[in-house]
């Protein structure tokens, strides 16, 4: 099975050979007929756009709830924030991301209508986002439980308050914990993107199942948009090695490593 | 405020449109579930094996399968399967298949952390005793590992049913499609996605609850 390459060159409108396959990208040369590279590379963009989005929705607010959960209850606003946040991963866990899809695209809108002012782009970033922040708040709670409980009574025993003590002493070192399984959760949602098919979003697997149609070289088509998931996953990958490096420690290992820890 | 009108939620929805789609999402995650424990075994045993010529297929399968989105290996075999056997195929067995191969990956890393998880002692014993290596996984570790990974298999069986909603893309009649079509026809889309949403939810937080009191039953008192 001889693989045909030159599908890419190969103009969208009528299937004719471009003149110039990588010098016309992106509209920059002079017969910028579109070429299937040029809609692989756009739908490329649209998916770093999607996951790019969701995951700056899904650390912010998935951080936050997951801090909530690990509230000492001892006082009734305590207990109802712990409530509301169990009650968010819960409610974000057990749907399925792509019945989350349609109904932040064509549910919610309804409801509150400054919603249809919105690209429909932001509402599956949107939905992305808060899908991933269930699973990154149990990732955070987890790092959080898993430091040593003297970290919390020494906070105490030093009179900062409660808000003191997370923002000084716990998220610090819980944040750095959790890089590596937050590393996951971002390719991850790199993966989960693709389901912004399901609601006409122009990014890959969209392009995937379009170009697969049109030109009959699925192989082809397929490879090259499975290799520019890998490709992004791995990038995904090396941007979170690099900020747990830059955030390293010195000297400090292992959370419950006591005789490196103060 | 939008108003909704529920009235159309009775009976008769659910036996024409939304059963015949809860049946295949069950039986999809049935075949997925056992298939995927069955060969995922064998890939963990490959891996753990020791012998280059077979763990090294099995690193490069699970990492490909964990490294792709799920809906682009859906995509994959629906367009190999009927490339290498000829002729045609249903968009439900092509779901099966992609099921069972994918969900496989996962749980060969599952049953991989579960034999690793036997204390390599009884392994030693096995072997004071005599027994052979396929004698030592039959009758020693395998058991125990199964018992460690009862729960977390679970899991990921929720986690497979939630997924098979994204035979959306190959256009199988799974759940999710019942409540679609369900909707159009009764020009009510809101509605049966809120319904779907629900039944959702319903079905997965009542298992996962299942599953939390089944850890405790089921763990091994050392």
């Amino acid at each position: 099975m001889a693989l045909d390459l030159g599908v890419f060159c190969k103009n969208t409108l009528d299937g004719e050979v471009v003149d110039h396959c990588f010098s016309a990208l992106f509209g920059l040369g002079q017969n910028a007929d579109p070429s299937y590279l040029d809609w692989l590379l756009k739908a490329w963009g649209w998916t770093l756009a999607v996951a790019g989005l969701g995951l700056a929705i899904a650390l912010v607010l998935g951080a936050v709830m997951g801090t909530l959960r690990t509230l000492p209850q001892d006082s009734s606003l305590n207990k109802w924030l712990v409530r509301s946040s169990t009650a968010w991963v819960e409610l974000f866990r057990n749907i399925p991301i792509l019945v989350q899809v349609f109904l932040w695209y064509h549910v919610i809108p309804a409801f509150i209508p400054p919603l249809k002012a919105f690209p429909s782009y932001w509402l599956v970033s949107i939905a992305l986002g808060f899908f991933t922040s269930a699973r990154i708040a149990e990732q955070v709670r987890a790092g959080i439980q898993a430091l040593p409980s003297g970290q919390c009574a020494a906070a105490t025993a030093l009179g900062l308050t409660t808000v003191q003590s997370y923002r000084y002493v716990i998220l610090p070192m819980a944040l750095r914990i959790v890089i590596p399984p937050l590393t996951s959760e971002s390719m991850n949602l790199i993966k989960n993107s693709s389901v912004a098919f399901a609601v006409s979003v122009p990014e890959l697997t969209l392009f995937a199942m379009q170009a697969q149609e049109e030109t009959s070289h699925g192989v082809e088509i397929y490879l090259a948009v499975t290799l520019l998931y890998a490709l992004s996953a791995f990038a995904v990958n090396r941007a979170m090695a690099f900020v747990e490096k830059r955030s390293r420690i010195p000297g400090f290992i292992a959370p419950t490593n006591d005789a490196g820890a103060h | 405020m939008l108003s909704l009108d529920l009235s159309f939620y009775n009976w008769e929805l659910f036996t024409n449109y939304i059963l015949k789609g809860f049946l295949f999402s069950v039986q999809l995650t049935v075949f997925a579930t056992v298939g995927g424990i069955i060969l995922g075994t064998f890939l963990a045993l490959m891996r753990l094996s020791g012998k280059p010529s077979l763990a090294y297929p099995a690193i490069f399968y699970v990492n490909t399968m964990r490294s792709i989105p799920l809906v682009m290996v859906i995509l994959w075999l629906f367009l190999l399967i009927p490339m290498l056997i000829g002729k045609p195929i249903g968009a439900d067995l092509s779901a099966t298949i992609t099921f069972i191969a994918f969900e496989a990956a996962f749980f060969s890393e599952i049953v991989r952390a579960g034999i690793q998880s036997v204390p390599r002692g009884q392994g030693f014993a096995a072997e004071a005793l005599g027994m052979t290596y396929g004698q030592n996984m039959r009758f020693i570790v395998l058991p125990q590992a199964f018992r460690n990974m009862i729960p977390v298999f679970m899991t990921q069986t929720i986690i497979l049913f939630q997924d098979t909603s994204l035979v959306y893309a190959i256009g199988a009649y799974d759940l999710l499609k019942g409540f679609e079509i369900a909707g159009k026809n009764y020009g009510r889309p809101i509605e049966t996605y809120i319904l779907a949403a629900a039944t959702y939810f319903v079905i997965c937080f009542s298992l996962s609850k299942i599953v939390r009191r089944i850890q405790a039953k089921v763990a091994i008192i050392r």
